[in-house]
């Protein structure tokens, strides 16, 4: 009996030995590709339009390509799929969030701020208002918006990686960080937006791919009958029908509602703040151009969050056991790389380890493509914004730019390790969501007035991004997420700070229902408020600018 | 502010700005992407009110396993999807020959 035992035991050990082989070879595999790519890439990058916006030279399917590879982090291939897998129906909800924004940025935003911008955000802010403040704070709210996301990306690195390899020391998990960080260092600072680019186009097509086949093996499984995969999904989560209607994570109290519409509100609206994406649109020579990578922008991810549905209820319906457990510990994360475990022959099985490998690497290319791009947007908004321009008042060289841009990337990726490595406690959903509530709060009221509104001024900018800012971040170190919250079943803190310490009154985790309509509001008061007069002139040009292309970078 | 436009391209700016052709390339855009846009968001308000707060409608069985909540989230996809075709097939039809005679016009005024 013991003996038996002592053979499964060994037999298990060693197939994942090989799986742990297979993933740390194929990790190896994409970092070789990327970092092939990037020293491609680098051949060319010579001007700063080179360097921030990539020559101007992606077609539209290509930028869509990489938007998507851009957007689609850790957080929506982990962490959606794991939120199905755990919450059913709840999860879905993220995922619609993130599509439906997309169109707030293709109807309204991608194709003027082509036309009027040129390679930053504040870029588009500055355009017919006092450069120095406006410059300063843009490039403030960029850095905030890219340093939480980063966090997001390189906790879950940590956490995702030394889980894949099966070490579980702390040690592997700060290692593990540090590599992404030095990685997304030198795609950023050797390659730059083309090596970035290309990174993450080559990301998308991995993430899609890898979907793809899990999720018609999923399918497989069950006939490809979907309703069948939802039943059996509801029975193995022990919920019964509750696991496929709304309301499992959310419904409880009147609070957690509302903390769902404000987060739905935040997911909506943060999309077409996001410093990150927004540059992505400089990328290509014309808005036409621009408003065609929105369209498979919004193919690639819908699709791609269609897939996220069959594999959160498939993780639920496929995974049982010691893997479901797993799940469970890992928050969800681990749903996708168990699923593909188990539909690639279940744990100890060659085309288990195999799945489970390929998934892994798929995951690990999602976090190097999107540091990459925050990495890049934070250094080009410190390059361009604060030495450029509000330092050196326009007068610098565009090899000047370019070797500054190169140190900032340098100094933001060691803030990121510095600031990920103690960090690693945070709840990456948490992470990612404030992030789009500060792109919310912050960058969109200031960057629609100032395409709408003719009166709009410097003030009115300050007044937006500042508030936005400082009332987003303000409202969650007072809400929950960081004190008050107490403890749950097993006598886990649920907040940030010690139990002992509660500075908590609002009752909302997620703050953009309050401080989007505050940005809003005073980017209005701002303004009239101001005896500034904004210079018509400008605005008029603005205009023609931005519906017709005229004058626009090219 | 961004490098100032030559008096040649300030002029450009200033007589495109007043022109007919740019006032209905502007109200053109504005009428399709000003009702398009409320009418997504209260939309998706909508779906997510619901979601919260009208759970016998949610939880209905339409067929199988499927609900109202999971079909109307995929509709949510649909119209996203249908939304963005629909937009691209109104600005290239609508929007981009205005804009292409007014900028090819820019041009040749800002660089004459």
């Amino acid at each position: 009996m013991s003996t038996s035992l002592a053979g499964i035991t060994f037999a298990q050990a060693s197939s994942s030995n090989d799986h742990q082989a297979l993933t740390a070879t194929l990790f190896l595999l994409v970092v070789l590709l990327t970092v092939g790519i990037t020293f491609w890439a680098s051949r060319n990058t010579k001007t700063a339009a080179d360097y921030y916006a990539g020559g101007r030279s992606f077609s539209g399917v290509q930028n869509g390509f990489a938007i998507g590879g851009d957007y689609m982090s850790a957080a929506s291939f982990l962490g959606i799929s794991g939120a199905i897998a755990l919450s059913g129906y709840d999860g879905f909800l993220y995922s619609i969030g993130f599509l439906v924004a997309w169109l707030v940025a293709l109807l309204l935003v991608a194709e003027l701020l082509r036309n009027s911008g040129r390679y930053t955000m504040a870029d588009q802010l500055a355009y017919r208002m006092r450069q120095t403040p406006v410059r300063t704070a843009a490039a403030t709210s960029t850095i905030v918006v890219s340093i939480f996301y980063l966090l997001a990306q390189m906790v879950g690195a940590g956490a995702l990686v030394s889980l894949l390899l099966g070490v579980d020391s702390q040690t592997a998990k700060n290692l593990t960080i540090v590599a992404v960080g030095i990685l997304m260092i030198f795609y950023v600072v050797i390659g730059g937006m083309k090596g970035t680019t290309w990174v993450q186009i080559v990301k998308a097509v991995l993430l899609m791919g890898g979907t793809i086949l899990i999720s018609v093996l999923v399918l497989a499984k069950f006939g490809f009958n979907v309703s069948d995969l939802l039943g059996q999904a509801a029975q193995n989560s022990g919920k019964g029908s509750a696991f496929l209607e709304p309301g499992l994570k959310y419904g409880a109290t009147t609070t957690s509602k509302i903390d769902f519409i404000s987060l739905g509100i935040a997911l909506v609206l943060g999309t077409a703040g996001l410093p990150h994406i927004l540059v992505r649109f400089y990328t290509v020579p014309t808005a036409r151009q621009a408003r065609q990578s929105v369209l498979w922008a919004i193919g690639i991810i819908g699709s791609f969050y269609l897939l996220t549905l069959i594999l959160g209820f498939g993780a639920a319906a496929l995974v049982t056991g010691d893997a479901k457990q797993r799940i469970i510990d890992s928050g969800g994360n681990l749903a996708s790389p168990l699923l593909a475990e188990a539909v690639g022959g279940g744990p100890g099985t060659t085309g288990g380890a195999i799945l489970l490998a390929l998934i892994s690497a798929v995951a690990f290319a999602t976090i190097l493509a999107v540091v990459a791009g925050l990495t890049l947007t934070s250094a080009s908004s410190v390059a361009h914004d604060l030495y450029a321009s509000v330092w050196k008042k326009g007068e610098a060289s565009g090899a000047d730019e370019i070797k500054v841009a190169r140190i900032s990337a340098f100094v933001i990726g060691g803030i990121a390790i510095a600031l990920a490595i103690p960090g690693q406690s945070l709840n990456v959903a948490f992470l990612v969501a404030l992030a789009f509530a500060v792109a919310a709060s912050a960058n969109l009221p200031a960057l629609l007035f100032n395409l709408f509104w003719k009166r709009f001024n410097t003030r009115g900018v300050l007044w937006s991004i500042y508030g936005g800012l400082i009332s987003s971040v303000g409202l969650v170190i007072f809400s929950p997420i960081v004190s008050g919250k107490g403890v749950d079943a097993t006598g886990k803190n649920l907040s940030l700070l010690p139990t002992s310490v509660d500075i908590s009154w609002f009752p909302l985790e997620n703050p953009g229902i309050v401080s989007i309509p505050l940005g809003f509001l005073l980017g209005y008061l701002g303004t009239i408020t101001s005896k500034e007069r904004s210079s018509e002139d400008r605005f008029a040009e603005l205009e023609v600018r931005s519906l017709t292309g005229a004058g626009s970078e090219k | 502010m961004a490098e100032r436009a030559t008096p040649q391209a300030q002029a450009a700016y200033d007589r495109i700005h007043a022109s007919d052709e740019f006032k209905q390339l502007k109200k053109t855009y504005m009428g399709f992407v000003v009702p398009m846009t409320v009418g997504f968001m209260v939309w998706y308000l909508l779906y997510v009110l619901c979601s919260n707060y009208a759970p016998g409608l949610m939880n209905t069985q339409v067929f199988g396993n499927v609900n109202i909540a999971l079909l109307w989230g995929l509709l949510q996809f649909i119209t996203t999807f249908g939304i963005a075709f629909w937009y691209a097939r109104f600005s290239a039809k609508n929007m981009d020959p205005i804009a292409d005679a007014l900028n090819e016009a820019y041009e040749k005024e800002a660089n004459a």
